[in-house]
C-alpha cells in the first residue's frame, strides 16, 4: 500500500463503507422484517443473533472441520472392527437393523396395577414390541403403600406394588415367555425379581423361558439418582446375588442394566456418563469374580442403559466409544473369550432433563432428533419421551405419539438401511477416540482413590457432577447456550396440551386392598420366611431363594426390605452439594 | 454511603421421598453465589424436620423442591405446621413439577412464589432480592 497515497485509499474505504452501508441496510430491513413477523406471532425478540458458543452440550470444543490430519495413524480395522466384529465399535450385529430392529420399549407405571395393565396391553396392541415398568416411589425405596411415609405418592409416579398379588395383576393376560419385560428397580430389585419369578410360577410359566431386564444398577443410584437403601458394600451384595440367581436360573433373563441415564440426568457430562457406567460395569464383574462365578456365564446378560441427550454427533461417539472400550476392558482386563461377553447391548431413552414446560409441543421435536442419535449410535432398544413428562405422566395420547416418532424413524427415514452410517466420518471417528481418551483419565482417577467404593464414600462421583451440572445452568441463564421458549423464541402463551390426572383414591383403594392381604395371608409362614432370609443375608448365602419363598408366603415389598435392613443397616446421601 | 444489607438466610429442603436434587443443589450454588446464606438439609426430610430446621435456623426464606407430584400433599402440611410454631414471617418457595392450576393454589394457600424447570437462578434471585429481608 502506498502510504503517500491516502487519497486513494480513502476513496477505497468509501467505496468499502458504502458497500459495508448497503449491506447493514439490508441486515436492518430483515431484521426489522423478522421483528415484525415475531410480534405478529406474539413472540419477543431474544438473542436469535447470538454468536453459537462452538462447544458441545457437555461443552467439548469443536472445530469448524475435521479432516484426516485430526485422526494420525487411524487404523479402521484395529479401532472399528467390521459390524459384529471386535472390538464392536461399528455395532454388535452384522447387518444392524437391516435384520432385526431395536425394540420400541416405552417405560409406563402408573396407578394400581389393574391401570398399568390395561396401559400395557393398550401399548402392546400398538405395536410396541416390549414392555418397561415404571414403579410408584414408595416401591422404588423399599417402602409398603400403608407406610406414612408413602403418602401422596402411591401410584404417582409408577404402579404401586404391595405384593405378589400385584405383580400377578400387573402382568395379567400378558404371556411372560413372549414378552419381554423390563422393570426400573434398584435398591429394592430383588425383591421385586423375587415376586416377578414367584408370579411367573404361579401362571405356570418356566423361568428359563422369562425374558426381560432389571435394572438392578445401585452404583448409579449412590452416584446421581438417591434411591438407595442399604450401604454401599450389602447393596452390590444384592446385585450379585441376582446376577448369580439368574445366571442359572433364568438364563435369558438380563441382570443388570448398567445406566448412564441417571448420571446424564443429574447434570454429568457425556463423557462423565460414559466413564462412569462402564466404572460400574468393571466393579460389577470383579464382584462376580470374586464370587468364583466365570466371566463367559454372566458377562453376556449384562446390559446397559445411555442417555440420548440432545447433542446428535457427540451421542453417537459416545455409543461408539461405549461398546469398544467395554469389548477391550472384558478381553483383556477379564479374560472375556466369548463374544457375547464383549458386546455391549444397550437400552436408550431420550433425555427427559431436555425437555421444556414451555412450549410442551416442541418436546416432539427434540425427542425425535435424540431418538435418531440413538439408533445413528445402534442402540438394541429405545424409549422415546412424551412431550408431557416435565408437566405430568404420559397422556395416552401423548405415549403414542412418542411411540409414533419411533416407527417414523425405523419405516420412513431409510437410517435403517446401513450399518453405522457415520462411521469413517472425520468428526465422528474424532470425538469417538477422544470420548474413550477422556474415559480412561477416569478411569485413573477412580483408580488412584482406591477405587469403586472408596470415590462413593469420599463424594467424587456426586460432586464432579454437580460441578457439571451447575456449569450447565450457568451457561443457560447467560444465553451461552439457547433453549428454544427457555431463554430464547418465547411464546406470550403456550398452548395448553391435556394433562392426565392420577386419582388421589387410587392411594386409599392399594392401601385397602394391602390391608385385605395382610389379614388374609399366614401370618407363621410370613414371620418363618421373613427369618430365612434374615438368615441367609446374614450368613452370605444367596437370598433370592428366601426371597420367593417370602413372595408366595404374601410377604411385602417393605417386610423383605426390612428384614435384609435388619442384617445390612441403612444409608442416608450426604447432603453435601 | 449505603448501609450493607445483612445477608438474606434460606433454608433449602428435599421432603417425601424425591431422590431428584438436580435442581435444588444448582440453586444452592447459584443462590450463595449471589450473596445469599444458604443451609441445605438434604434429601428425605419429613415436615416436622424442615420445620425444626426453619425454627433453630432462624431463617428468611424456606426453598422446598418438589418434583414427584407429592407437592399437594405436602406442602400444605408444611404451611400448617409453619403457622402451628408461628413462623408465619417465613416466606416458602417451591420448586420443580408443579402445573398451573396447583401453582396458583399453592400461592393462595401462603407459598411466596413457584419456580418450574427452566427458571434461571437469576429470576430466583431477582424474586428473594425484590421481597427484601423478610
Amino acid at each position: 500500500m502506498d502510504c503517500l497515497a491516502p487519497r486513494g485509499i480513502l476513496s477505497e474505504l468509501d467505496s468499502t463503507c458504502d458497500r459495508l452501508f448497503e449491506r447493514w441496510l439490508g441486515w436492518e430491513r430483515i431484521l426489522a422484517f423478522s421483528a415484525d413477523r415475531q410480534e405478529e406471532a406474539g413472540m419477543e425478540q431474544t438473542a436469535v443473533q447470538k454468536q453459537f458458543s462452538n462447544t458441545t452440550v457437555s461443552g467439548e470444543p469443536v472445530n469448524a472441520l475435521y479432516t484426516s490430519d485430526l485422526l494420525k495413524g487411524f487404523e479402521p480395522e484395529l479401532e472399528l472392527g467390521l459390524p459384529g466384529h471386535f472390538p464392536y465399535t461399528r455395532g454388535i450385529h452384522e447387518s444392524m437393523y437391516r435384520d432385526r430392529l431395536w425394540t420400541m420399549r416405552q417405560f409406563a407405571g402408573f396407578g394400581r396395577p389393574a391401570d398399568t395393565n390395561r396401559r400395557f396391553r393398550f401399548l402392546l396392541a400398538q405395536r410396541q414390541t416390549g414392555l418397561s415398568t415404571a414403579f410408584d416411589l414408595p416401591t422404588l425405596m423399599g417402602l409398603d403403600s400403608d407406610d406414612l411415609r408413602s403418602a401422596g405418592e402411591v401410584g404417582r409416579l409408577g404402579v404401586a406394588m404391595d405384593t405378589v398379588d400385584d405383580m400377578l395383576e400387573l402382568f395379567e393376560q400378558i404371556n411372560l415367555e413372549r414378552t419381554s419385560v423390563s422393570m426400573t428397580i434398584n435398591a429394592p430389585a430383588i425383591v421385586i425379581m423375587a415376586f416377578y419369578l414367584a408370579a411367573a410360577r404361579t401362571r405356570g410359566f418356566d423361568w428359563r423361558q422369562l425374558r426381560g431386564t432389571i435394572q438392578n444398577d445401585i452404583l448409579k443410584e449412590f452416584h446421581a439418582q438417591n434411591e438407595v437403601v442399604y450401604p454401599p458394600e450389602p447393596s452390590v451384595r444384592l446385585v450379585v446375588d441376582l446376577i448369580e440367581f439368574c445366571t442359572r436360573q433364568a438364563p435369558k433373563w438380563n441382570t443388570v442394566s448398567i445406566s448412564g441415564y441417571h448420571i446424564r440426568e443429574a447434570g454429568s457430562t457425556a463423557s462423565q456418563e460414559l466413564a462412569f457406567t462402564l466404572a460400574d460395569g468393571c466393579h460389577y464383574v470383579r464382584e462376580c469374580l470374586k464370587r468364583k462365578m466365570k466371566v463367559d456365564e454372566f458377562a453376556p446378560r449384562l446390559s446397559f442403559f445411555f442417555n440420548a441427550h440432545n447433542d446428535l454427533f457427540e451421542e453417537v461417539a459416545k455409543y461408539r466409544a461405549a461398546r469398544s472400550l467395554w469389548a477391550e476392558l472384558m478381553r483383556d482386563e477379564f479374560g472375556a473369550q466369548s463374544e457375547a461377553s464383549c458386546k455391549l447391548r444397550f437400552h436408550a431413552q431420550t433425555a427427559g432433563c431436555t425437555l421444556q414446560a414451555q412450549q410442551p409441543q416442541v418436546n416432539l421435536i427434540r425427542v425425535a432428533y435424540q431418538a435418531l442419535a440413538a439408533v445413528l449410535g445402534g442402540c438394541q432398544s429405545l424409549h422415546t419421551n412424551s412431550m408431557d413428562e416435565t408437566l405430568a405422566l404420559p397422556s395416552e395420547h401423548a405415549a403414542t405419539l412418542a411411540l409414533r416418532t419411533q416407527q417414523v424413524l425405523a419405516y420412513e427415514t431409510g437410517v435403517t438401511n446401513t450399518v453405522d452410517p457415520l462411521g469413517g466420518s472425520y468428526f465422528v471417528e474424532s470425538f469417538t477416540r477422544r470420548m474413550k481418551d477422556e474415559a480412561r483419565g477416569y478411569f485413573r482417577a477412580l483408580a488412584d482413590q482406591g477405587g469403586m467404593i472408596a470415590a462413593i464414600e469420599n463424594g467424587y462421583f456426586r460432586r464432579e457432577i454437580a460441578e457439571a451440572a451447575f456449569a450447565q445452568q450457568r451457561a443457560i441463564d447467560a444465553e451461552q447456550r439457547l433453549i428454544v421458549g427457555v431463554n430464547a423464541f418465547q411464546q406470550a402463551e403456550d398452548e395448553p396440551i391435556p394433562i392426565m390426572e392420577i386419582d388421589p383414591a387410587i392411594e386409599t383403594a392399594q392401601v385397602k386392598s394391602l390391608r385385605r392381604i395382610k389379614g388374609t395371608r399366614s401370618a407363621d409362614g410370613v414371620r418363618r420366611s421373613l427369618d430365612e432370609l434374615r438368615k441367609a443375608a446374614d450368613d452370605r448365602s444367596n437370598v433370592l431363594p428366601a426371597l420367593v419363598e417370602a413372595a408366595d408366603e404374601r410377604a411385602t415389598v417393605q417386610e423383605c426390605t426390612q428384614a435384609l435392613a435388619d442384617v445390612f443397616g441403612r444409608f442416608r446421601p450426604s447432603a453435601s452439594w | 454511603m449505603h448501609e450493607r444489607t445483612k445477608p438474606q438466610r434460606v433454608l433449602l429442603a428435599k421432603v417425601g421421598l424425591d431422590g431428584h436434587d438436580r435442581g435444588i443443589k444448582v440453586v444452592a450454588r447459584g443462590l450463595r453465589d449471589a450473596g445469599f446464606h444458604v443451609i441445605y438439609a438434604g434429601l428425605w426430610q419429613s415436615i416436622e424436620a424442615v420445620v425444626q430446621a426453619t425454627q433453630e435456623e432462624d431463617v428468611d426464606w424456606l426453598g422446598v423442591s418438589i418434583l414427584n407430584g407429592a407437592h399437594m400433599t405436602l406442602i400444605p402440611q408444611l404451611l400448617d405446621e409453619l403457622h402451628r410454631r408461628g413462623l408465619t414471617d417465613v416466606g416458602v418457595i417451591v420448586g420443580g413439577i408443579i402445573r398451573e392450576g396447583d401453582q396458583k393454589k399453592l400461592k393462595e394457600m401462603g407459598v411466596q412464589a413457584c419456580f418450574g424447570s427452566g427458571a434461571s437462578i437469576n429470576s430466583i434471585v431477582d424474586f428473594l432480592s425484590s421481597c427484601g429481608n423478610r
